[in-house]
Order: structure tokens, then C-alpha cells, then sequence
């Protein structure tokens, strides 16, 4: 016998179903009257500092279909690499990037679109700077865990070749998924593969 | 003070064992929805490490009421409350994680355009709710029990009484959605997405206990959900980079 460890493992992950917009972003779905606004409507705030951007695209499937019931949420720290975040200790973030924005494809177009500031570069634990990235998250019906990814971009070449993260792919030529293209002046395109040749990568950490 | 989870430190790695896998034919839109190849691991860094503030100031007054916050009239149903905790891995509470739950009606409809079924709408029923943990990692909501309802999958299948929830912790990387089952119901052994998860043990620890002693008595009956969010590891070797 040895002594117990006293852990408990994580709640098992269930879909998030067709339905979660009810839950997330009710005002969204026109379920009007429960909550002022949805939470996470925007990253950024009137002056928040950098580089102004959006990035639009669509989550797509193994069958070349735009799900129109996916649900995105990003998260990223603001123009100087610092999150605004209560576990920040590098620094005060600008107060005008709250960094977390919640959006969903449109039921429509299946599109979705980030209005946010391109972000600064962020430490790594090995000491290295990581390029600048937007963390995401996607759920929907089908999709049984979460799943996480970055969105990179393309016109960073420098701090991408740097990135320690980018550089631990394996299969270098599945980086390219991860860099949003330029498509204008601050506009960038970001599609999600969930499955084929071009599937996008998905991170376990 | 209580001994609360850390909400800082590198995450635990996910063990991917007590989650379902991606591909899980049973539940047919899975098929064309799962990752094929293998997900790239990489150890936690500040951008899930970290997260935004919820704090229970941004709380409207009946936003966890289930029962009252669509129109402020009642919702049709069997009265219920759904508590319990918030904690780690390591089984310390995590205070100020958002919880947000949506559910179908007492008939098994859901207020979405999307969903057809034959049970009405309950006018005063809108299907969600959301609150804050407190210090001690509790949570609680005021609701109705949801009803079991067919879908679209195999011929005639149902899905059991659930209610979907939505969990975020300190960092971005401890997001976590599910869905919570209710004991005693037949539905949920013959269930193609409860049993998307492999292991019966796991399975399990999605269905709420019936809890009588805190059922109000002539008022509600009460069911206990606990939720495990991602640990932190937390050793003193691991402050700072190597070399800095």
C-alpha cells in the first residue's frame, strides 16, 4: 500500500449542444429580458491602445460545411503582452482590453467576426517570447470536448519564427493553419478545419 | 480564510481519459465535427493560465432563478434546487468561477428557434440562468426539473432530464462545458451522448444526488452537483524560467 493522493479528476466534458446560445448569448438569440447584455461582447474598449483589427471566418467541418451553430470564445492579453486578468502579476494591463470576447457564428452565414487590437508578445515559460496570438475556444453540437487553438498572423514572420509554441508542431507544415491571412488594412481571415487535409491544429496542454 | 485553489501556476494536464473522445459515432454529428489528427501538446502558458474577473456585482438579483427571470411570473414545473461546489483537483473550493446554465421547459422544449418540438413554449419560462461561486466555491440556482425530449440521432431516441452548464474558472484554459443528469433516470444508460463518455465511472459523476436534507420542505425538492475544474500545479520549483 502506498499513501492516497487525494485527487480528483476533472468533471467529464459534455457537447454544448444546439442550444447554447441560450445559455451564453441570449440577447444574441432575440431571448430578450433575462440579462441586460451578454457577457463578453467585446475584447476591446472605446481607446484601447494598438493596432486595430478584425478577423473574420467560419468554423468548418469534415464535409466542407459552416457550422451555424458554433459557439467561439477568445481570450488575449492587450497590446504590451499583459492580460487583464486578477492572476496578471508581469504589470497593469490597458483597462480598455478586457481581452476576453464571446461571438458565434452567424445563424445565417455561419460567419463570425472579432473586432479586437492585434496583441503584444507574451513570456513563455522556457524565457522565449511567444508571438502574438488570440486564444480560442470553440464548442457546438458534435463537438464532445472543447476545443482549444491560437489564431497567429500571417505578417508576423519574425515573432513567429520565434514563437516556442509554433515551434513545438511537430508537423511544420500544419503551422500555416494557425496564421490568419491578411485580407486588407487590419483585416485578417481565419477559417477553423475541424477535419481533412487542411485541419486546423488543436492544442492539449 | 478558507484554503482556496491556486489561480496560479501551470494547469494540469487534461487526462483526456474521463472525457469523451472526439469521434464517437453513437452520436452521429460527431462524425463530421471530430479532429482526426492528433492534438498538438504543449504545456500551459499565460494565455491559459489566465482569465478574466467575474465577480457577483455583476449579478442581476433573480439571474440564478430560473423560475422568475424571464417575465418575473412563475414557470410551470416541478420546483428544484440544483447546488453544490466548485473545486479542484486538488479539492480546494474555486471561488468567483462563472456558472451559467440553460435547460428545456417542463415539457422538453427549448426557447430557441431551432427546436421544433411538439411540448409549447412556457411563457414565463426563458431557460437560463448564471451566478458567481462565492468564497467557499458554492454555488446555487432556483429552477424547474427539465423534461426528457426526443431528437434527431437514431430512430427514437431521447434525450434524459439535463441541465447544460458552462464553467469558467481562473484561466482560460480551465473553460469546461457539460451537462448534468438527474438520479434515478432510465433514459440516461440509453443515452448516445451521456455515453460518448468511455467509462461508467466517469459517466457517473455527471448525475446529481437527490439531497432531501436540503429540499425545502412543502417547496422543493433538491439536487447536489459537484464540479472538478482543472488543478494548478504548485511547486516552488517552477516560480520563474530557468536561468532568469
Amino acid at each position: 500500500m502506498v499513501q492516497k493522493l487525494d485527487m480528483i479528476p476533472e468533471t467529464p466534458s459534455q457537447t454544448a449542444g444546439p442550444y447554447v446560445h441560450i445559455g451564453c448569448t441570449p440577447n444574441l438569440l432575440g431571448n430578450h429580458g433575462i440579462y441586460p447584455e451578454d457577457l463578453g461582447k467585446s475584447p476591446i474598449r472605446e481607446g484601447a491602445k494598438g493596432e486595430r483589427i478584425v478577423i473574420s471566418g467560419a468554423v468548418i467541418d469534415g464535409a466542407e460545411m459552416k457550422l451555424r451553430d458554433a459557439l467561439l470564445e477568445s481570450w488575449q492579453a492587450d497590446a504590451f503582452g499583459l492580460f487583464n486578468a486578477p492572476n496578471e502579476v508581469r504589470g497593469k494591463a490597458d483597462p480598455n482590453v478586457p481581452g476576453w470576447c464571446r461571438f458565434a457564428a452567424d445563424f445565417d452565414t455561419a460567419e463570425f467576426r472579432l473586432e479586437t487590437i492585434k496583441p503584444g508578445r507574451v513570456l513563455h515559460a522556457s524565457g522565449r517570447l511567444m508571438a502574438p496570438h488570440v486564444a480560442l475556444w470553440i464548442v457546438a453540437r458534435g463537438i464532445n470536448v472543447g476545443l482549444s487553438t491560437r489564431i497567429y498572423f500571417e505578417d508576423e514572420e519574425e515573432a513567429n519564427a520565434e514563437c516556442p509554441v509554433l515551434n513545438g508542431i511537430e508537423h511544420k507544415d500544419r503551422i500555416a493553419t494557425l496564421l490568419a491571412r491578411k485580407t486588407g488594412a487590419g483585416e485578417y481571415r481565419f477559417d477553423v478545419r475541424l477535419q481533412g487535409a487542411q485541419e486546423t491544429v488543436f492544442f492539449d496542454y | 480564510m478558507t484554503d482556496t485553489a491556486p489561480d496560479r501556476g501551470p494547469l494540469m494536464p487534461r487526462q483526456r481519459l474521463y472525457h469523451p473522445p472526439a469521434y464517437t459515432p453513437g452520436y452521429k454529428t460527431s462524425v463530421t465535427r471530430a479532429p482526426s489528427r492528433a492534438l498538438v501538446s504543449m504545456g500551459s502558458t499565460l494565455s491559459e493560465e489566465t482569465g478574466p474577473a467575474f465577480g457577483r456585482d455583476m449579478l442581476g438579483e433573480l439571474d440564478n432563478n430560473l423560475i422568475l427571470n424571464f417575465t418575473g411570473q412563475p414557470a410551470v414545473g416541478e420546483r428544484i434546487i440544483m447546488h453544490g461546489r466548485v473545486i479542484d483537483e486538488s479539492g480546494r473550493p474555486v471561488p468567483n468561477t462563472l456558472i451559467e446554465i440553460w435547460q428545456a421547459n417542463a415539457g422538453g422544449r427549448y426557447r430557441h428557434k431551432k427546436d421544433g418540438y411538439l411540448a409549447p413554449l412556457d411563457p414565463n419560462f426563458g431557460g437560463c440562468g448564471r451566478t458567481v461561486t462565492d468564497a467557499n466555491g458554492r454555488y446555487e440556482f432556483l429552477t424547474i426539473r427539465p423534461g426528457a425530449y426526443p431528437w434527431p440521432n437514431g430512430m427514437n431516441e431521447w434525450r434524459p432530464m439535463h441541465i447544460h452548464i458552462s464553467i469558467f474558472g481562473s484561466g482560460f484554459g480551465q473553460r469546461l462545458i457539460t451537462q448534468m443528469y438527474f438520479e434515478g433516470d432510465p433514459l440516461i444508460a440509453r443515452c448516445p451522448i451521456a455515453n460518448t463518455i468511455p467509462s461508467p465511472e466517469a459517466r457517473d459523476r455527471l448525475v446529481a444526488a437527490l439531497d432531501m436534507q436540503n429540499s425545502i420542505p412543502h417547496d422543493c425538492l433538491a439536487y447536489r452537483f459537484d464540479i472538478v475544474l482543472r488543478g494548478r500545479r504548485q511547486t516552488h520549483f517552477e516560480n520563474r524560467p530557468e536561468g532568469m
